[in-house]
């Protein structure tokens, strides 16, 4: 039985951790655009940025799932999502980039704007463009100060997946309380939290790494 | 020919005059200093020849070449506007080193970085070129006193070592004329003697300075002449002798009368 439940929460955890990648993959970079987006001195582009960004982090994420996977249908009648497990996975998908391409882009523009202006203006009188003052100066110190918040963003996407089961995408949680109801058992859905504290537990001692490695500098 | 001639510089913020007809020349090799209290424009007006603000009136040139003339409203490329700062280097209040490269990092950044970029067009043997980079930036720090500090960053070393890492990057790009913003103002008491020491022994290699100070007895012996600025207008201004010994505007003996007490 033991064997038979971690088989089949292991199946459900890939499509955690699938969920959890591909988030990640879609989502760091649309959050670096939202956030040049929202610091932009045009405000058509930085203003319906700022509502995004405030509807998002203002309203569950569970609400946001249904939302973009009934909405399309409901109100335009355009079935977007497709039928079956791959349309509902892409809706989840679709939901969590939002959402935390929103919360990323928070936690950039809070990075980039605690660099001191004489970071900015020591870069110009030593005569370098825009470009090399970014790259060279500004996006390392960037990066040393957002690790800390980046790190308890992804460790609670980590857990967030398991919201996807509103919409039945088949993540870990799901396939532990299925046994609930075709075994009659319930510890399998308290097993599934080893598997998030394993994983949780992984990325915390990567972001240690990262951390330790650029304590070099202050 | 002055190696600097400035005339009639004019700067508003919003409202508020900060800088209003300023004029004034100097000679290669000599060093200038401005004094003044807070708020009289002097910090403004170096940002304004290191390009950090735009003037909205009168012009400045270097050797003759007019830099910036705000009577031709032209926009330059930003190409264009770097390479006329660099006619000017700038050390800061505050230092402002790059904390993730080290002492001697900080120094050839620059001109690494320019190396590079020339490369992109000119024949070059980079590897020679980058070598003689690390060279003169080891002689500067050297010279700094800095020769055993060289691998240390920024958190790692004192106020006034800081200071001097901050000399040592701006002479590594070669500027025309050096300005120094309150360089000592960030540091304590005792650590502002080594860094005085270090512009002292500029001076006197003739290195063209521009020093905005409240050090007066500083000021005193180490420039070639002094410019006291007040409310945005240059109230006074000669040899230190006479802005210091005999002043002849009332605001100047003021000022110079609170040092004293």
């Amino acid at each position: 039985m033991f064997l038979e439940v971690t088989l089949s929460l292991l199946v459900g955890f890939l499509n955690t951790v699938k969920l959890f990648a591909l988030t990640l993959l879609f989502s760091l970079p649309l959050g670096l655009l939202l956030c040049l987006g929202s610091m932009s001195k045009h405000k058509a582009l930085s203003a319906p940025i700022k509502v995004l960004i405030w509807i998002i982090r203002g309203t569950p994420l569970l609400l946001q799932l249904l939302v973009i996977y009934y909405g399309p249908g409901i109100i335009f009648d355009a079935h977007l999502w497709g039928s079956g497990d791959s349309g509902r996975f892409t809706a989840a998908l679709v939901a969590f980039v939002i959402n935390y391409a929103c919360y990323f882009a928070e936690i950039y523009r809070g990075g980039i704007q605690s660099i001191p202006q004489g970071q900015y203006e020591a870069g110009k009188v030593l005569g370098m463009t825009n470009g090399q003052i970014f790259r060279k100066i500004i996006l390392l110190q960037v990066i040393k100060r957002i690790v800390p918040p980046m790190a308890n963003e992804i460790i609670t996407l980590v857990k967030d997946t398991s919201l996807a089961r509103v919409i039945a995408v088949y993540e870990i949680i799901w396939n532990g309380q299925s046994f609930i109801k075709s075994s009659g058992i319930i510890w399998p859905l308290f097993y599934t939290g080893a598997f998030y504290l394993l994983f949780s537990g992984l990325l915390t001692l990567l972001f240690n790494y990262i951390e330790r490695r650029l304590s070099y500098f202050e | 020919m002055p190696i600097l001639e400035v005339s009639n510089i004019e700067k508003h913020f919003g409202e508020t005059k900060v800088l209003e007809n300023i004029s004034f020349t100097m000679d290669e090799g000599t060093a200038l200093t401005i004094i003044g209290s807070s708020g009289s424009g002097k910090t403004t007006l170096l940002r304004c020849l290191n390009f950090l603000e735009t003037p909205d009136g009168g012009s400045f040139s270097v050797n003759g070449q007019v830099l910036f003339d705000a009577a031709q409203k032209k926009n330059f490329s930003e190409e264009e506007i770097r390479r006329r700062r660099l006619h000017f280097g700038l050390v800061f209040q505050q230092f402002n080193l790059f904390p993730q490269y080290t002492a001697l990092e900080n120094v050839m950044l620059a001109p690494q970085l320019s190396l590079k970029t020339k490369a992109k067009t000119e024949h070059l043997d980079v590897k020679q070129e980058s070598e003689k980079i690390r060279e003169n930036a080891k002689e500067l720090l050297d010279r700094m006193g800095l020769s055993n500090r060289m691998d240390n960053y920024p958190h790692q070393l004192s106020g006034g070592q800081q200071q001097r890492v901050a000399i040592a990057r701006a002479l590594a790009l070669h500027p025309d004329i050096l300005c120094f913003d309150e360089p000592t103002s960030a540091l304590d008491p005792e650590l502002t003697g080594e860094v005085l020491r270090v512009i002292r022994n500029l001076a006197s290699q003739h290195t063209t300075m521009i020093i905005v100070t409240h050090e007066m007895s500083f000021a005193h012996d180490v420039s070639d002449r002094v410019i006291f600025m007040d409310q945005g207008v240059i109230a006074e201004q000669g040899t230190p002798e006479q802005v210091f010994e005999h002043p002849t505007s009332e605001r100047t003996k003021q000022f110079l009368q609170s040092y004293r007490k």
